[in-house]
């Protein structure tokens, strides 16, 4: 029962696979670069749902991670991803790439 | 070196409590150390390969790879975890029955170790390819600091085991009669949890995107950065911000397990009865 419910569930992503790719239009650039975010401040209207494209620029990877964003996404060294942010009530949202949290450090402001 | 130790702590955290759980509720089980260190083993190596190809399973399903990934791993862990808690209760009166007769480790089937020692390699599989990348990343940048900052990580990762052993012994001390249902009602948490986590990364990898919205936010009270927090987000499922599909995949999760064990037991327990009233 459990399995046939995880099945479909399987499906129902395989076959919304190809709409999710559209979501990525209109994406926010971001990169990292010596391990510093750029921009460090990301300014996003709140209430609707915002996509990051994460550049990473460095020899090493880097975990994109923010609690408050509900986000934990790994960048491969000189490789690229997109973060989605869900719909935000207006406020700040701090980020990190964990691995260099000293000096990656950034904020999302919902407006 | 601090800051690389808890890093890799925080990273461990998770697969330390439920590797201390996953042993509890295997407590005398007959070769149940071989299944978990198969499950920790199996989850290491794979967590290299995952690291290794980090850029390659990004790149899959128009970038959205990583998020796949982990939701069908965890699906997988909420599958295995429910399943051994079904299996449980069917067999569990028989097998409490033959322990007190044989007063000693009972062979408990194959199978739900099976599950259990995949749901310890997907645990340390999903942690473990963070810490990989970053203890690599430090390893790879070089320079005089590398030697102290991989003792941290080294330490982060004793901190884990510590947390493990906690969480197993602190289990112990419960009354052996009572174990099981402290240890299914564990696992069942464990499973609500983790199926909600799916869907937050189904929802993240652009899948499923409906009722995103927070329902509430706690994090004033208790925030999931913390230490407290990051362990009930283990233990309970805990999230200081759910959204809708998160909070009914975590309901779901917790009443089918019920319900499914309820059904299990209730067909078991006639013959049950009779098996031990003829003997």
């Amino acid at each position: 029962m459990k399995a046939l419910k995880y099945l479909m569930i399987c499906v129902a992503v395989v076959l919304s696979a190809s709409a999710a790719s559209s979501a990525d239009e209109g994406a926010i650039p971001l990169s990292l670069k010596g391990h510093k975010f750029a921009p460090a401040e990301i300014h996003v209207k709140a209430n609707m749902p915002n996509v990051l494209a994460l550049t990473n620029a460095d020899d090493t990877a880097e975990e994109f991670d923010s609690t408050s964003l509900k986000v934990e996404k790994v960048v491969a060294s000189h490789s690229s991803g997109n973060v989605r942010l869900r719909p935000l009530a207006p406020g700040r949202y701090p980020f990190m790439g964990e691995y260099h949290a000293d000096t990656a450090q950034g904020v999302v402001i919902a407006e | 070196m601090l800051a690389s130790l808890l890093i890799v702590f925080r990273e461990v955290i998770e697969a330390g409590l439920i590797i201390g759980i996953v042993l509890a509720a295997t407590r005398s089980v007959a070769r149940r150390s071989l299944w978990v260190g198969l499950g920790i083993a199996g989850g290491i190596a794979g967590a290299c390969i995952v690291a290794g190809f980090a850029e390659q399973l990004a790149g899959l399903f128009q970038g959205s790879g990583q998020e796949l990934f982990n939701a069908a791993i965890l699906s997988v862990a909420v599958l295995m975890l429910a399943w051994h808690n079904v299996w449980m209760a069917g067999h569990g009166k028989q097998m409490a029955n033959e322990m007190r007769q044989m007063g000693a480790e009972v062979s408990l089937g194959h199978k739900t170790l099976t599950a259990l020692a995949v749901v310890v390699g997907v645990a340390v599989l999903r942690e473990g390819s963070e810490v990989v990348l970053f203890l690599y990343g430090i390893a790879a940048q070089g320079g005089q600091s590398t030697a102290s900052l991989l003792t941290g990580g080294g330490l982060g990762l004793l901190a884990g085991a510590a947390v493990s052993a906690l969480m197993y012994f602190g289990l112990l001390t419960i009354p052996a009669r009572r174990m099981f249902s402290v240890t299914s009602g564990l696992i069942t948490l464990l499973a609500a949890g983790m199926a909600s986590q799916a869907v937050l990364f189904l929802q993240q990898g652009g899948y499923f995107e409906f009722m995103t919205s927070t329902l509430w936010d706690t994090s004033w009270l208790l925030p999931e950065s913390g230490i407290t927090g990051r362990m009930l987000h283990t233990l309970i499922g805990y999230t200081d911000a759910p959204n809708g599909a998160q909070l009914i995949a975590y309901i779901l999760t917790l009443v089918t397990i019920r319900l499914l064990m309820r059904l299990v037991h209730g067909r078991k327990s006639l013959p049950d009865a009779l098996a031990t009233s003829t003997s």
